[in-house]
């Protein structure tokens, strides 16, 4: 800053040495921050992929095992977050303005909201592990079971006969020991997949496999939730800045920063809500 | 691609599938083998003149345009249109030649012949298991001369890969799924089964042997495997079915180590457990370590041993305990 | 130090005050380790990578070693598969995927540009640190009993191997975030901080090859980050996403891990592209051939580069449709490899060539880059990648387009902006002899393992058949040679610190913006504002022997400047 300083042009303050202007500053933190969301869309692409992979493998879990989910409190926790994005945008628009009591009031709000879903999501996994429904070893359907009669998010099949829905694989054991090839030479297929496709359409036992859902959910949600986590961090660095009056109409490029971040933590819920929750 | 560099191609391709190994691919051994190798040569010699081109014009600019005192750089353009649409559609069109003829052979070596002979291959850490209609079990692929054979793969632990460099063939053997594989080898012979994806302590020594037998004497092997218990007495059969079971792939029978306990002289004696408990070896406990191996490891080792439960016989089960007993 | 005085315009460097400069404005420590100079932190991750590049060159020599003969050499099976995996591993994340963007790039892009620094100073320290904090990962990793699973870490075998996969994926991760920060820096920096009159085209093609890389660092690493940290996630909760006996698939993991690491490796190539497309046509003094071409090729490449990441597994099983376009597409990539090469002997034909050092090396890289270019062909058909995949042919393949490409490119770029850097002349002598004791060292390391793949030698493999020996210990002896040419470089290099003559503004009579400045140059970078020009037009510079150096040839003396 020192060459800033001896610059005899007038430079303002906040310019770093190595911009010519404000303006330049400021495009160049956009486009920076637009190329960062593009890469966090491409780290959640990722997740996406996984999820259209198995659920293509076995469409069948993910159409049983949707149920198991809260579609109220999912679609309560998209509202919130939703709302949230709304006062993020209207406390960048304060920060245009110069308003900086109202953009301290709308920050605060916004943190709010994101403290909101954070709870609703902690209430919502509480069930999900008092029952039992967790990811790939740790998913304990018997658990379930036993909880189904306390009752809770009210799974729709409840006529089936309790021991035969705890179907997948002991945790216990990780791994099958018996080879595949015992299973005959030319059954990429076997017949007991067909057989379990065919009583799962009849309704009287759930498909094989319920852990893969539950993993990709947790995988899906638990980065979402570190991501609302780090915007609500980031939300409330430039609260702290905003009280201290760092912001004006010239200068109020974080805001802008992290209100982009925002609406993409809320854009990526909007796509794992229903792909999630609303499965057909 | 003019006609006479076709039959130079041709004549390359020829002479080393008949020749048998030249100087840069194994001996051929299967059917397709030729038309890779074919393949092979031809890219090989069409990648030879591209670098010979690009090494020559070097050469040739570096010599001829060498700096030296009064001699400026000259004017040239610096850039040719045509010139540079030429060296562009050209490698292009050699390329998408390339291209045609390499997935024409894929298709071939994906594609087996109906009605070939299936024998199903199964990868652990670190041996193959090649399993036959008739429920034989071997640790090498025995097949008929001028057969087409088809392989169904599948692994029990991690990924391998099926590697036999002699029939150009290799497909990955996959935890969960099955792939397939299929050559026909027209000539009597032994060829090497390398494991190709890299699987861990003894990868490079998960290998095995392609043993195709001449005409007729396939069939007999195959009634002389199945009634090895008919045939000799139990610890004489359990010899070899502690060969054919991989079992030796862990297990010394001279006191050596490995990555199992050695065999040798156990019979009999008190092992220390790796539970710190200590268990005497009599037929039970070696029953016992044969369907569940991780009830009792012997201090010293990893639970690393698979069960063959479901896998072997009562019957295979005693010769082996009387073959341990041999071990003195 | 210079005494050029008249009608040569020289650029300050007698008028600079010794001590102006960025390498001695500041000292101490905490001016390096908190420094916001994207010239310090390029030479900052300069010397990192260069250590990254000595730990895994000894690892190397080591993998070599123990394959002098079958079975055991020096170490046992499990000790060998932990130290090719960490060669693969150091060498990928540590050395090659960091070196030419961050080394050179941070401390060039700016400099050729005509900027005072990248866009982010702040995030470029920061990239560099993690870069740091990743590497120590490894290091636990290495100390904590190494990991075996090979630099690919494909499951299920390395969700079962019980060595510390999880210090490595966990580096692995935080180094993608460095390279993501370096490469999000850089475009924008392209985008927004041209000076004016430096239009897109105008721009030495470097900074094309570290755009298209940029791009590329941007859009594939955040999906490495993803499978690692799925792999990690799946070690340490078993979610069971990679894990057949639950419903998972071990196959998918393949597909992650080369949508990422196949554009990777064009992450390793395009800014060695750069390079050599600054290095031939400066010592052929002549204008680049075909500039245009090069520069969309650059960009063809990056993004063709994404869509062919299938062809790593032509024999796993996929379906033998994808196969098959995945081939096509892997195709269509060599074309613009073709004509950049193309470009350069274009470049030299009539031109003034002389080999000094990074002459040497750029000309190195042409040869073996088509070289591995061309075997790439073998590997790309599908039917000859059948028996080819998996065995030393790919070793050979990637180590010639890899290292004969990145690496000597990377030597050649050192030399070449070494005196920028550091204001110091390395002796041209030892230079070139290194350069080609290299050359010959590489060659007679990697092509006998195109012949052992070719045969059938499996790669990663400890133990092999005896009649592989001949070739491996070829294959061995060269290595040792190439370490030779290694250790005379860096002796020349560092003899240049202490002892080396002062170096002009622009020894080498380049044209582009970072030689119209001091050599080293000043904290801000140029001591007015450059003018931009055309960076290959070399007509104006001349030779002048007082300066050591070449300067701009302006009106004759006596016309008044």
């Amino acid at each position: 800053m020192s060459r800033a300083a001896s610059d005899p042009r007038a430079r303002p303050a906040r310019l770093q040495h190595h911009f010519e202007s404000l303006e330049q500053q400021s495009e160049s933190g956009k486009l920076g921050m637009w190329i960062f969301l593009a890469t966090e869309i491409l780290l959640f692409g990722g997740l996406f992929c996984a999820y259209a992979v198995y659920r293509a493998n076995h469409p069948e879990v993910f159409v049983y095992a949707h149920r198991y989910l809260d579609k109220v409190l999912g679609g309560v926790n998209t509202v919130v977050l939703l709302t949230s994005s709304l006062t993020m945008a209207w406390a960048v628009r304060c920060a245009q303005l110069g308003k900086a009591r109202g953009m301290s009031a709308l920050l605060a709000l916004t943190l709010l909201g994101g403290l909101g879903f954070m709870g609703i999501k902690f209430v919502e996994y509480e069930a999900k592990w008092k029952h039992g429904l967790l990811w790939g070893k740790r998913f304990q359907p018997a658990l379930h079971e036993e909880a189904r009669s306390g009752q809770d998010p009210g799974p729709p099949a409840a006529d089936r006969e309790p021991q035969r829905s705890s179907r997948s694989p002991d945790p216990g054991v990780e791994r099958s020991t018996v080879p595949p090839s015992a299973r005959g030479p030319r059954g990429t297929v076997p017949a007991e997949v067909a057989r379990q496709r065919a009583a799962y359409a009849r309704r009287d036992e759930p498909p094989r496999n319920v852990q893969v859902f539950f993993g990709i959910y947790f995988l899906m949600t638990g980065l979402h939730a570190l991501h609302v986590l780090a915007g609500m961090g980031a939300i409330g660095w430039v609260l702290v800045r905003g009280l201290r009056g760092a912001f004006g109409p010239a200068y109020y490029l974080p805001v802008d920063l992290v209100g982009l971040y925002w609406h993409l933590v809320d854009l990526i819920w909007i796509f794992l809500f229903p792909l999630l929750y609303l499965v057909h | 691609m003019n006609s006479a560099s076709l039959f130079l191609l041709r004549s390359l391709g020829a002479a080393g599938s008949v020749e048998g190994s030249s100087f840069w691919l194994p001996a051929p051994a299967s059917t397709l083998a030729g038309k890779v190798d074919w393949l092979f040569n031809a890219i090989s010699l069409i990648a030879l003149l591209f670098l010979l081109l690009i090494a020559t014009l070097m050469g040739l600019f570096v010599w001829r345009y060498r700096a030296r005192p009064g001699r400026p750089a000259e004017p040239a353009p610096s850039h040719n249109t045509p010139l540079e649409i030429a060296w562009s559609a050209i490698p292009l069109a050699i390329v998408c030649w390339i291209f045609w003829e390499g997935f024409q052979g894929f298709l071939e070596l994906h594609t087996p012949p109906q009605n070939a002979y299936e024998v199903l291959v199964s990868g652990q850490k670190w041996k193959w298991l090649f399993t036959y209609p008739n429920g034989v079990v071997d640790e090498n692929l025995h097949v008929p001369v001028s057969t087409p054979v088809r392989l169904v793969l599948s692994s029990e632990d991690v990924i391998h890969s099926f590697f036999v460099p002699d029939f150009r063939i290799k497909r990955d053997a996959v935890p969960g799924r099955f792939t397939k594989a299929w050559f026909e080898a027209p000539r009597p012979g032994e060829h090497r089964v390398y494991c190709a994806e890299y699987c861990g302590t003894s990868h490079s020594d998960m290998t095995a042997k392609v043993i195709v037998h001449p005409e007729g004497e396939f069939q007999r092997w195959l009634d002389s495997a199945a009634d090895l218990l008919d045939r000799m007495p139990p610890a004489e059969a359990g010899a070899k079915l502690f060969v054919q079971r991989g079992c030796k792939q862990c297990h010394s029978v001279d006191g050596t180590g490995g990555i199992g306990p050695t065999l040798k002289g156990i019979f009999g004696h008190e092992q220390v457990l790796r539970d710190g408990g200590r268990a005497r070896v009599d037929e039970d406990y070696l029953r016992e370590s044969i369907l569940d191996p991780q009830a009792k490891v012997v201090a010293g080792y990893d639970p690393v041993m698979p069960t063959f439960k479901g896998r072997i016989k009562d019957r295979e089960i005693v010769a082996l305990i009387e073959y341990v007993k041999t071990l003195r | 130090m210079s005494t050029a005085e008249g009608a040569l315009s020289v650029p300050r460097t007698g008028a600079r005050a010794r001590g102006e400069d960025y390498l001695t404005r500041e000292r101490g420590f905490l001016s390096w380790a908190l420094t916001l100079d994207h010239k310090r932190i390029g030479v900052l991750y300069l010397f990192s990578i260069l250590a990254a590049f000595l730990l895994g060159g000894v690892l190397a020599l080591l993998v070599r070693t123990e394959l002098l003969t079958p079975r055991e050499t020096i170490v046992g099976p499990d000790t060998y598969n932990k130290l090719f995996t960490l060669h693969g591993a150091v060498m990928i994340f540590l050395f090659i995927i960091p070196g030419i963007p961050a080394a050179l790039g941070n401390f060039a892009l700016p400099l050729m540009l005509g900027a005072k620094d990248v866009a982010f100073p702040r995030l470029n320290l920061f990239s560099y640190w993690l870069y740091v904090l990743g590497a120590l990962f490894e290091v636990a990793a290495i100390v904590t009993g190494g990991v075996d699973t090979g630099w690919t870490f494909y499951t299920p075998y390395s969700t079962t191997t019980n060595t510390s996969v999880v210090a490595t994926t966990l580096g692995a991760f935080i180094l993608g975030f460095s390279s993501i920060f370096t490469g999000l820096n850089f475009i924008v920096t392209i985008h927004k901080l041209r000076p004016q009159g430096m239009t897109w085209f105008r721009m030495p093609l470097f900074l094309w090859g570290l755009y298209g890389t940029a791009v590329i660092q941007v859009l594939a690493t955040p999906v490495l980050g993803i499978t690692l940290l799925l792999l990690i996630v799946e070690r340490l909760l078993g979610v069971g996403i990679f894990d057949p006996a639950l419903g998972g698939d071990p196959v998918l993991f393949q597909h992650f891990f080369w949508f990422y690491s196949h554009p990777a490796v064009y992450i390793m190539i395009l800014p060695a592209m750069g390079v050599i497309s600054e290095l031939v046509p400066t010592f052929s003094r002549k204008r680049i051939f075909g500039y245009r071409f090069i520069a969309y090729s650059s960009i063809a490449i990056a993004v063709l580069g994404f869509l062919v990441w299938g062809h790593h597994m032509f024999t796993s099983g996929q379906s033998g449709m994808a196969s098959m376009v995945f081939s096509a597409l892997t195709f269509s990539v060599a074309i613009p490899s073709a004509i950049k090469v193309f470009n350069w002997l274009a470049t030299m034909y009539k031109g003034s060539i002389r080999l000094d050092t990074p002459m040497l090396y750029a000309l190195s890289f042409i040869l073996l880059f088509a070289i591995g270019g061309l075997t790439g062909l073998h590997l790309g058909t599908l039917a000859t990648d059948v028996h080819l995949h998996d065995t030393y042919f790919v070793v050979a393949h990637f180590h010639y387009t890899m290292m004969g490409g990145n690496v000597m490119a990377l030597l050649g770029g050192l030399h070449f902006w070494w005196p920028k850097m550091f204001g110091r002349m390395y002796s041209e002598r030892w230079g070139r002899i290194a350069a080609t004791i290299v050359f010959l060292g590489f060659n007679v390391t990697f092509l006998s393992q195109f012949l052992l793949g070719s045969l059938g030698m499996p790669r990663r493999y400890y133990n092999y058949a005896d009649e592989f020996q001949p070739l491996h210990a070829t294959s061995t002896y060269g290595s040792y040679l190439m370490a030779v040419g290694f250790a005379i470089a860096a002796g020349a290099l560092i003899h240049s610190l202490f002892r080396g003559r002062p170096a002009p503004a622009n020894p080498w009579g380049a044209n582009s913006l970072e030689w119209h400045t001091p050599s080293p140059p000043p904290w801000d970078n140029f001591p007015e504002t450059p003018a931009v020009e055309d960076p290959y037009d070399y007509s104006q510079l001349v030779y002048e022997p007082s300066v050591g150096g070449y300067v701009k040839k302006t009106a004759p003396a006596g016309a008044g400047s």
